[in-house]
């Protein structure tokens, strides 16, 4: 009895002492947790706000952008700075430009960059290696170093002020094709090996097997090359000298050239038009480029 | 539909590396082969050639006495279960049984039967619609199966296909794939490190070290008759004892120059003194006690080296010191080579127990 009891009584010290060091470890956890959601807060912070005054900048009028300090909700939202935006030049002609391009960009790199991945991730070839450094090595080119041969060549075609001029110095992607090898090099060989003896050819190994494993990879490297072709400045700028194959970001810096002056509110109006299309496309991709980030193969 | 399967002179080199030398093996239309062998011995990659997964350096594999040297997997009527399962991640089970039969372009109406009857012969009709990823270790492992079975194929190929099954489930599989081949009737090539697997699932079993075959026979005669020293200690549980000849004592036998060593396996030791029977004896004392409930084995220390003796059904002996007699017709000899000597009989009993005492 006088055994139990003095159990029961260390039992009883124990068990307080353990439920301090609980509280404490609870505490500096919170600690963390508060400096860790700080600090995410600052991130937010720091991409938000720009975009933030984008769309109260689209919604000002022209005195009302000059304010200091800036005010966030304009009293009077000028909702006719987008229309005014739209027409301040062809820019359906401008936007169905940048649709056809960025659509058919990315369409010709799924179908360039799938191959190339696949066999440089799963076959052993003579010179695989070296021509995969090379493939690696465009990766470090800047455009603006070779934008001048390239455009020389494609004037040469007769290619300037046309779709395709603006669409095949993209019809691959170096980025596209190491981020798949990475992804396609993660496949237990024994799923190919199961295909090869289901009779499947290798176009079919690819199709039916490889790229649905992928599909998240996919679907990021997808998103991004989208955004890059989408907001295009550069290349678009250097490959037109008139409206036919002009994109939308082309036709939003026009704006700012109107009347010498820069009217910054009809500007982050047609700013605002631009990333609209991203912002849907984004949203509905986020899972997926989740789950691509922390894709960890097959299970 | 003949499937007996013919490897000629074959031999493999990854790099410089040679895996398989020379090997010659026959394995006949309906039966259940298993290779067995420790790890690296060749064996997978045996079997994987037979798939056309990997492709021989030299020689000729021959199934159903066509030569299959430059026909892809999928076209050589093989069907393949791996350890692994790699079944398709991202389709149904439905999905997976089916990709076989679709490359091969059989009619839709025809995958239906198949894959209903298939899937009530491995119990997986209610599972068609899931992923393998929703599927136990044991529903996956069927799931293999019957996307290899419904290819209806000359050969099945597995390769280790129970060895991520846990104990219990591991041996209901094993009675399964044995009734399985029953029914078929094929031709099963089977893979495994088990020797125990090996022994209970397989007719002829072909017993594999570093690339080449070191005997193929049935279960009972590798047991009872092994060629060679690697055969006499790789089946059996535990091993057959092997002892040095030079430091045995007490066995007189004509020709003793030509033997390299003594085996004997443990469930043939006698532990009780029995004056009616002869043999060879050997003192000792006994260094640890295993009970496994129905059998004992005991590990004893003697002067011409450890060795295992297993007891079936007795009392645990409690002495120490031992005397313990092998029947001389139980005594196996090997060369120094580690080849099987025949044909030596022992029998001076005088002889022999004046070296035991």
């Amino acid at each position: 009895m006088k055994e139990a009891n003095r159990t029961i009584a260390e039992g009883r010290v124990w068990f307080q002492s353990a439920g301090k060091e609980a509280w404490m470890a609870k505490g500096a956890n919170m600690a963390i947790r508060a400096v860790n959601l700080i600090g995410l807060l600052l991130l937010v912070l720091i991409f938000a706000l720009p975009f933030a005054w984008m769309i109260s900048t689209s919604l000002k009028t022209m005195p009302e952008t000059m304010v200091f300090p800036p005010e966030w909700i304009p009293k009077n939202p000028v909702w006719q700075n987008f229309s005014e935006a739209w027409s301040s030049g062809p820019f359906l002609q401008y936007f169905v430009n940048s649709v056809v391009i960025a659509v058919c960009i990315l369409a010709l790199q799924m179908l360039t960059i799938i191959p190339a991945a696949y066999a440089f991730a799963r076959y052993q070839f003579k010179g695989s290696g070296l021509l995969f450094g090379m493939v690696m090595i465009t990766l470090m080119i800047p455009s603006q170093l070779i934008f001048l041969p390239v455009y020389l060549e494609l004037s040469a075609w007769k290619l300037l002020n046309t779709h395709l001029g603006l669409i095949l110095p993209f019809a691959s992607s170096a980025f596209g094709i190491f981020l798949l090898r990475q992804a396609f090099k993660q496949v237990p060989e024994e799923l190919i090996e199961a295909a090869r003896l289901d009779n499947a050819k290798e176009w079919k190994v690819i199709l039916n097997i490889m790229v649905p494993l992928v599909r998240p990879v996919l679907i990021t490297f997808a998103l991004f090359s989208f955004i890059a072709h989408w907001n295009d400045y550069f290349w678009p700028l250097v490959m037109t000298t008139d409206e036919t194959a002009r994109t939308l970001p082309l036709g939003i810096a026009k704006i700012r050239e109107v009347e010498g002056v820069a009217t910054w509110n009809i500007l982050m109006a047609g700013n605002l038009i631009l990333v609209l299309p991203i912002l849907i496309v984004f949203f509905f991709a986020q899972r997926q480029i989740i789950r691509a980030f922390v894709y960890n193969g097959v299970k | 539909m003949m499937a007996k399967i013919e490897l000629k002179n074959i031999g493999k080199k990854f790099k410089d590396e040679e895996v398989i030398k020379n090997l010659n093996l026959t394995i006949e239309d309906g039966s259940f082969t298993v290779l067995v062998g420790p790890s690296g011995c060749g064996k997978s990659t045996t079997l994987r050639m037979i798939a056309g997964l990997d492709k021989q350096t030299s020689g000729d594999i021959l199934i159903g006495g066509r030569s299959v040297n430059h026909i892809a997997p999928g076209l050589r009527d093989v069907a393949m279960v791996f350890q692994n399962y790699a079944l398709y991640p991202t389709m149904t089970v439905r999905e997976n049984i089916e990709f076989g039969l679709k490359n091969r372009k059989v009619p839709k109406q025809e995958r239906d039967t198949l894959i209903h009857d298939i899937s009530e012969i491995v119990g997986l009709t209610s599972y068609l619609n899931k992923k393998p990823q929703m599927l136990s270790g044991g529903q996956r492992q069927r799931v293999a199966l019957a996307r290899a079975m419904v290819k209806q194929p000359k050969v099945f190929i597995l390769d280790e296909p129970l060895s991520n099954l846990d104990a219990k489930l591991r041996n209901q599989m094993r009675t399964e794939l044995i009734q399985l081949h029953r029914r078929l009737g094929t031709t099963f090539v089977y893979v495994t490190h088990d020797q125990v697997e090996a022994m209970s699932m397989g007719d002829v079993i072909v017993v594999m070290n570093q690339g080449v075959i070191q005997q193929a026979a049935s279960p009972a005669k590798l047991y009872g008759d092994p060629e060679n020293l690697f055969t006499a200690q790789f089946i059996g549980t535990p091993a057959m004892n092997i002892l040095n000849f030079s430091e045995v004592q007490g066995l007189h036998i004509p020709a003793a120059e030509r033997i390299g060593y003594l085996g004997f396996r443990p469930e043939h030791v006698l532990m009780k003194q029995d004056l009616h029977r002869e043999g060879f004896t050997l003192d000792g004392e006994i260094v640890t006690r295993e009970s496994l409930g129905a059998e004992t084995i005991y590990q004893i220390k003697s002067k011409a080296g450890v060795f295992f003796v297993k007891t079936f059904l007795e009392p645990m002996e409690m002495n120490s010191q031992i005397k313990v007699t092998i029947p001389y017709e139980q005594l196996y000899y090997f060369a120094p080579d580690g080849q099987r000597i025949r044909g030596i009989e022992a029998r001076e009993k005088s002889l022999s127990f004046v070296g035991g005492k």
